[in-house]
């Protein structure tokens, strides 16, 4: 009787199970994950998950970018408009190596992203065979989480694994590493969404007692600040976080990725925070008596000099990863657990205030501003256009609609300073790793995951050309992103830099640029170039009202700077209007 | 914040996964923090390994490392102890000539004051083990290097806490 058992496991299938392939199972696994997009690139490797995809093509949509960081970058355009998990897929060796720059970009800004690599066959693991590389090894310090599959048997579980572990908690990339043999391999397919990991625990509890704290702190306060970070958008708490400032009418201003959580018209919120950031926040960082950050992590970038930043204050910090306590600024009181339930729970806590005197103190700084670094920035009388002064133009032109995606430089803060934003999740950018390059296929990932928005791309010369080849993508997918090149002929951060701490001594920060609008136009791209104040309105017109993607290069000053600015190694309230 | 520099005991409790140990040691390495000794093992728990790591750094340097191992999603759970709050030992072996033993008699009173044992003894070497806290084995070295060593070896820090480690039952509990 045992034995009769036995064969029938043997030649019959486990029950609701289906005899497939690893590479079918790796589709499968994805269309169960409700991806619809994936970004990647072929290779031998990875060829039989490629052999899959073209089979099941009306289910999943495979976009064949120009490079593998392409792909990388489109993925999280994708997860960071649409909060979904983000996938791309390479082959082994050097498809696979250039996928680490977009993510550790994932990494740093926490962003959801499932990365698949083909690897050689098990059986030629270590053996320095053709397109080798230890993928797993390289990517560890940059991943949330990875792992190598060299069966087929794993796939299901191993996948799975994969995206709770991408979009839980503070979200992350997470790579699989999958040996070409373990694709080939015929299995029993069965599949079931992982529902938590022994070893992992997502959502910190939340202490009561710390949200007692925090309210009785806040409801204290005199002079509170708030200090918003992505944790806000990435906890989907963007209601609750609203209904908290508006009932304790606290003054919030935000770091570069937590913009467009609230909108920028919101009378509450009074700007960025930052290097580059407005300057009543930064002043007056180190004037509040409490200062309470939601859902950030306290960069260099927002600190300045650690030694001299809000010792006055009072801190509070809510966050999801309690590696972030005190990590750089200590906190008098931490708030662990999910932005969105956490917010929810303080609301009923907070008295109901407003703070007058205190608002005026920014209105006052900001009017200071508004003289010495923005009428300048967006109302410019001089010759030479200025960058703010087409952001302002887009602005106008989508109504504050859009979907904001930049890339990493003077263009990057002048974007996020004056960009405006009805609408969370609408500044697309590399915050924390500063990558060049991001913004284009970044925002091909943006626009296919939400096609019902406008996405305009804001680029510099130098960022543009780390990943112009995308301009193929585009072409190839009709993706209708609208990109705009603040075209300086330099890399202006770097070149303001040398001005400011190098003694104008310009070393390789010139650029000798060739003709961008003959480069889109080759693409069959629309195309145009304003170098007037005068064109430029209708240039912008032209672009937004477009129905394809459109390519607009500015030539805009070359020697301008993005001020305000807090020099390194200076506090935040030593931030320098000129 | 205190910028003294103590020697902190890690004891971590992990899966049981590859490359594990690299993701721990690269938390380290990104720092430009020096491992003085590492060790992995099973731990008390089926299927949970436990890491021994010694490192000499600063509280504050060692509260942010804790964290950053406690965030790998395959950890479990991560504490650090000062060397009061253990029971430690580290283990080594020596390989030496056997006509030691007979010309060098006084060998075999140091093997005796220093608890050291001889594990096997053949025609042309014989071979010591010792176990015991780091200043011992530092010590029971200097006093055979005399005579001329063949071989050393010593094992990385193995320890148990004096209090109570909650991780049993936190286990259990995540496991219902």
């Amino acid at each position: 009787m045992k034995e009769t058992q036995t064969i029938q496991n043997q030649t019959n299938h486990i029950p609701n199970t289906e005899r497939i392939s690893g590479s079918e199972a790796i589709i499968k696994c994805l269309l169960a994950e409700g991806v619809d997009i994936i970004y990647g690139y072929p290779g031998g490797a990875i060829m039989p998950v490629y052999d899959e995809l073209y089979k099941y093509q009306d289910q999943i949509h495979h976009v064949l970018t120009r490079h593998e960081q392409g792909a990388t970058h489109s993925a999280q355009g994708y997860a960071r408009i649409s909060g979904k998990v983000g996938v791309c897929m390479a082959t082994s060796g050097p498809g696979a190596t250039n996928l680490i720059t977009g993510i550790a970009d994932a990494q740093i800004d926490s962003t959801p992203m499932v990365c698949i690599t083909g690897q050689v066959g098990s059986h030629l693991l270590g053996s320095d065979a053709f397109q080798e590389t230890d993928i797993v090894g390289i990517s560890t310090p940059v991943t949330k989480w990875n792992h190598q599959i060299t069966k087929a048997s794993e796939i299901p579980e191993v996948l799975a694994k994969a995206f709770y572990i991408a979009k839980s908690g503070r979200p992350g990339p997470v790579l699989i590493d999958i040996t070409k043999d373990a694709q080939f391999e015929e299995f029993d397919f069965k599949y079931e969404k992982c529902k938590g990991v022994r070893s992992y625990k997502p959502v910190p509890d939340t202490d009561e007692n710390s949200l007692i704290a925090a309210a009785e702190l806040i409801n204290n306060a005199q002079k509170p600040l708030i200090v918003w970070g992505q944790g806000v958008i990435l906890g989907k708490a963007e209601t609750e976080f609203k209904a908290v400032i508006e009932k304790a009418g606290i003054p919030s201003a935000w770091t570069i990725l937590g913009a467009s959580a609230i909108p920028t018209s919101h009378p509450l919120n009074v700007g960025m925070v930052g290097m580059h950031g407005n300057y009543g926040p930064n002043v007056l960082t180190n004037d509040c008596d409490v200062l309470i950050a939601i859902g950030m992590r306290f960069d260099d970038r927002v600190t300045g000099n650690l030694e001299t930043y809000a010792k006055q204050a009072k801190v509070i910090h809510f966050d999801i990863d309690p590696a972030e306590i005190d990590k750089n600024v200590k906190t008098d009181v931490a708030v662990l657990g999910d932005a969105k339930a956490s917010l929810k729970a303080l609301l009923p806590l907070l008295n109901t205030n407003s703070h007058t005197d205190w608002h005026q103190k920014f209105k006052d700084l900001y009017a200071i501003e508004y003289e010495k670094v923005i009428k300048g920035d967006l109302h410019p009388t001089k010759e030479g256009l200025t960058m703010g002064e087409v952001l302002k133009e887009i602005n106008i032109q989508t109504k504050g609609e859009a979907a904001i995606v930049s890339d990493v430089g003077q263009h990057q803060m002048i974007a996020c300073r004056y960009a405006e934003f009805n609408h969370s999740k609408s500044n697309i950018t590399s915050g924390g790793l500063g990558t060049m390059g991001f913004a284009l296929p970044a925002a091909i990932g943006a626009k296919m995951a939400a096609p019902e928005r406008e996405v305009v791309a804001i680029i510099g010369d130098g960022g543009y050309q780390m990943t112009i080849q995308e301009l193929g993508t585009i072409f190839q997918q009709k993706v209708p992103v609208k990109i705009v090149v603040l075209n300086n002929e330099f890399l202006g951060m770097v070149r303001q830099w040398q001005q400011l701490f190098f003694d104008k001594r310009y070393a390789s920060t010139e650029m000798v640029n060739p003709d961008f609008v003959a480069i889109a136009k080759g693409y069959f791209i629309d195309a145009k170039k304003v170098t007037t104040r005068t064109d430029l309105k209708d240039a912008v017109k032209e672009m937004i009202a477009s129905d394809g993607p459109y390519f607009l290069e500015v030539r805009v000053e070359k020697e301008g700077n993005v001020f305000p600015m807090i020099p390194t190694g200076a506090s935040v309230s030593d931030i320098r209007l000129e | 914040m205190s910028t003294e520099i103590n020697q902190y005991t890690v004891s971590i409790y992990t899966e049981n996964n590859i490359g594990l140990l690299n993701r721990i040691s690269a938390i380290f390495q990104r720092r430009h923090m020096n491992i003085e000794s590492l060790n992995t093992s099973p731990s008390e728990i089926e299927g949970v390994s436990r890491f021994t790591i010694v490192v000499n750094i600063t509280e504050h340097q060692m509260k942010k490392i804790q964290g950053q191992i406690e965030k790998q999603v395959e950890v479990i759970k991560a504490y650090y102890h000062t060397e009061e709050e253990i029971i430690y030992q580290e283990s080594c072996v020596f390989k030496m000539k056997s006509n030691l033993l007979f010309d060098e008699r006084q060998i075999q009173n140091i093997i005796k004051e220093s608890n050291a044992r001889i594990v096997t003894v053949n025609r042309e070497f014989f071979v010591i083990e010792k176990s015991g806290r780091k200043e011992e084995i530092d010590l029971l070295h200097r006093e055979l290097t005399v005579f001329g060593i063949m071989q050393f070896t010593r094992s990385g820090r193995i320890a148990v806490t004096k209090e109570e480690m909650k991780i049993s039952t936190m286990l259990k509990a995540l496991q219902h």
